[in-house]
């Protein structure tokens, strides 16, 4: 049986089931995704965008889902403790694909502002919802987003109305919970109106020795003059399977940051396609990777540049040790018509041992004629020398390993807006590196 | 306090050191002089440690213990010092990280307590006057972007913080202007104490003068053909090596 079928089945036989427990918006795109999906299937390695990602055989065990939404308990505050000190941010949770309701963000967001479940929303604003929901995303085209909007029954909203500035950073911490193997199917909706300014934080992390298979799909509006940073740090397990999609729309002199931290999983795909629809957009997509025994992480981005003087930065670093395999494709495209843009792609990487694998693509597709775009990649090793002259100083190989990868990734975290949560970034790195963040940093598990 | 008997080196399988006899006391200064090829930077690494050279004859002391049996973190406790000839740029890592790593190391191999915060950066300061280095410099990476002469003065920063007890200076004076070459030395001078020593590898009498060798040894084809007192520097510096090469008999 091929790995979709299952889902397929899935729908047929509990559609009603999904359906019922979701809210009516939801649905609306329900069949045409699963006819889009049942004609896709799952992509092979065949397929460009998924060269480096087995994602049938992700998708292939049979894992449990809540499609009855049964509840599921867990205080999130017991669980989770962040101690990113002076962070100070509106802290929300979403359990699997649920909004955490009952949350207690320490002061009142600004007016009109909202951070709530997409079902609340579906109540409260039902035209905001419907006017974004889906728009972004084309189930006609990723079979795995053709998945999520078949299946997902809830997710997040985040809501900034037009020239409402949010001063605090709101971070949303994702936990997986569950004792059975999961599917979990989350769908978040970020509209930032024109003139709005927003910080959001995105942690995920798991909560339980299971596996866990979770989709993502994330639509972020960015409207004119628009500010949003999205920063995404990964905390999970190795048995942890990530497939998220982000699709982001920025119109004119828009800026946007986006930023992906992977600091322990077990597979992670990253879809991150970002349209600069209107003159002057500006994005920075940035990714730090840090990847040891068999772990995966496989980041795959597109920039369409489609308007005139429009700008982008990338620049992805990753540190491979081990056995792991670490994959980046990053398309930029420049649409004629779009002069004026300037587009920078650099993807680094270290492979620390010779079992480490790194496949990298920087590609530019260039159909205007002024233009100013760079790309480039490296694969390197550790520098033996710099090895041996902080030997020569009395440091431990191991420690002057470390003090040499973190060196190598300093400059991704360096980039972050967020001062606590760059210094957050640097404590957890360096103990990432020194085989000491095993699991949830800031998680205190309470069964 | 240094013991070298009858060593033997290779590298890639290529002997270059075919038995160096040297012994170093406490105080003493020892200058090693010789052509390009010699094996006078073999010399310095095997003594070091680094990896790609082979020992397959001989054996070094220090202080009491076997050298060759210890790791190049642990020469490097025990009180040994390379400055480097070319010393290797490390983008990234600060001078005050890496400083920080060496000495806590160091002072963790002696049973040592952490050095505080405040403690380090108040040594780190005062270490810098010695060889007029820049503050600026100390919180930079690693000899990244540093000039030439800020490399070589770096490297003896270093050893002035580390305090070794046995100091190895590989041609610490090449691509030094005459006021970087002061500077060096004389920063040099300042960290000697009695129970100090050192190994100077240079082509030039300029550093020998600041630094007043106890004796001069001249390393060719691996091996030390003539040793002398600080005179011999100057003979060479007049005369140059072909009349100690005329009086070696061919292998």
């Amino acid at each position: 049986m091929n790995s979709e079928q299952q889902y397929i089945d899935l729908y047929d036989r509990y559609g009603e089931v999904i359906a019922s427990h979701s809210p009516a918006l939801l649905n609306g795109l329900r069949r045409q995704a699963y006819e889009d999906f049942r004609r896709l299937k799952f992509p092979t390695r065949k397929s460009e965008r998924y060269r480096y990602s087995d994602v049938p055989a992700a998708f292939a065990p049979d894992y449990g889902l809540n499609l009855k939404r049964l509840d599921i308990p867990v205080n999130p505050y017991d669980v989770f403790t962040c101690d990113v000190p002076n962070l100070s941010t509106s802290l929300y949770f979403v359990v699997n694909d649920a909004f955490y309701d009952k949350a207690r963000p320490a002061a009142p967001l600004p007016q009109g502002v909202m951070v709530c479940s997409l079902r609340e929303a579906a109540e409260k604003c039902p035209d905001l919802l419907q006017a974004h929901y889906g728009r972004l995303a084309p189930t006609g085209e990723d079979a795995l987003t053709a998945l999520n909007t078949m299946l997902v029954q809830d997710g997040l909203f985040i809501y900034v109305p037009k020239n409402t500035v949010l001063e605090r950073a709101v971070q949303v911490v994702n936990i997986l919970r569950s004792d059975v193997d999961l599917m979990v199917n989350r769908r978040v909706l970020v509209v930032v109106e024109e003139g709005a300014q927003a910080r959001i934080l995105f942690c995920d992390h798991a909560a339980d020795d299971r596996a866990f298979l979770a989709t993502q799909v994330v639509e972020a509006f960015v409207g004119e003059n628009a500010r949003l940073e999205l920063y995404e740090l990964e905390e999970t397990h190795v048995k942890n399977h990530r497939f998220s999609n982000l699709y982001a729309r920025q119109a004119a002199y828009s800026t946007t940051v986006f930023a992906g931290f992977t600091l322990h999983n077990g597979f992670t795909r990253n879809r991150t396609d970002i349209v600069l629809a209107g003159r002057g957009a500006e994005t920075s997509l940035y990714g730090c990777v840090i990847a040891d025994q068999e772990q995966h992480v496989d980041n795959n981005t597109l920039i369409d540049h489609q308007a005139p003087d429009s700008h982008s930065t990338e620049l992805y670093k990753y540190v491979l040790d081990d056995r792991a395999t670490g994959a980046f494709a990053g398309r930029v495209l420049v649409r004629a018509g779009a002069q004026g843009v300037t587009s920078q792609e650099s993807n680094a990487n270290l492979c620390a041992t010779k079992e480490a694998r790194m496949y990298t693509q920087p590609m530019l597709e260039i159909y205007a004629d002024d233009v100013k775009c760079s790309h480039g990649s490296t694969v390197g090793q550790l520098d033996e020398q710099a090895l041996f002259y902080m030997r020569q100083r009395g440091i431990a190989p191991e420690e002057a390993r470390t003090l040499l990868k973190f060196a190598f990734v300093a400059q991704v975290l360096d980039v972050l807006k967020l001062d606590a949560l760059r210094d957050r970034l640097h404590y957890l790195v360096e103990k990432r590196f020194r085989g000491e963040l095993g699991k949830c940093e800031g998680c205190k598990f309470r069964k | 306090m240094l013991e070298i008997k009858d060593l033997h080196a290779a590298i890639n399988g290529k002997e270059i050191l075919k038995g160096i006899d040297l012994t170093v006391r406490p105080g003493e200064i020892h200058a090693l002089m010789g052509l390009n090829g010699a094996g006078k930077s073999t010399l310095s690494n095997v003594l070091v440690g680094h990896p790609a050279y082979e020992v397959t004859r001989g054996s070094v002391t220090f202080n009491g213990k076997d050298l060759l049996a210890l790791s190049p973190e642990e020469r490097s406790h025990e009180g040994l010092f390379l400055s480097f000839q070319q010393p290797v740029e490390i983008p990234g890592v600060s001078m005050v990280n890496f400083m920080r790593a060496a000495l806590n190391a160091k002072r963790k191999y002696q049973g040592l307590e952490p050095m505080s915060a405040g403690d380090f950066l108040k040594l780190m300061r005062e270490k810098r006057r010695i060889v007029e280095l820049d503050s600026k410099l100390a919180n930079r990476s690693v000899n990244e972007g540093f000039s030439g002469g800020e490399k070589k003065r770096n490297e003896i920063f270093q050893m002035a913080v580390l305090e070794p007890l046995f100091s190895i200076l590989d041609e610490t004076d090449s691509g030094l202007d005459v006021d970087a070459l002061r500077i060096v030395a004389e920063g040099f001078n300042k960290l000697r104490t009695p129970e100090t020593s050192a190994l100077v590898i240079t082509h030039y009498q300029r550093l020998l003068d600041y630094l007043r060798p106890d004796f001069v040894h001249v390393l060719i084809g691996g091996r030390i053909v003539r040793s002398g007192g600080p005179e011999l520097a100057t003979e060479i510096e007049n005369r140059g090596f072909d009349w100690i090469k005329a009086g070696i008999p061919e292998e």
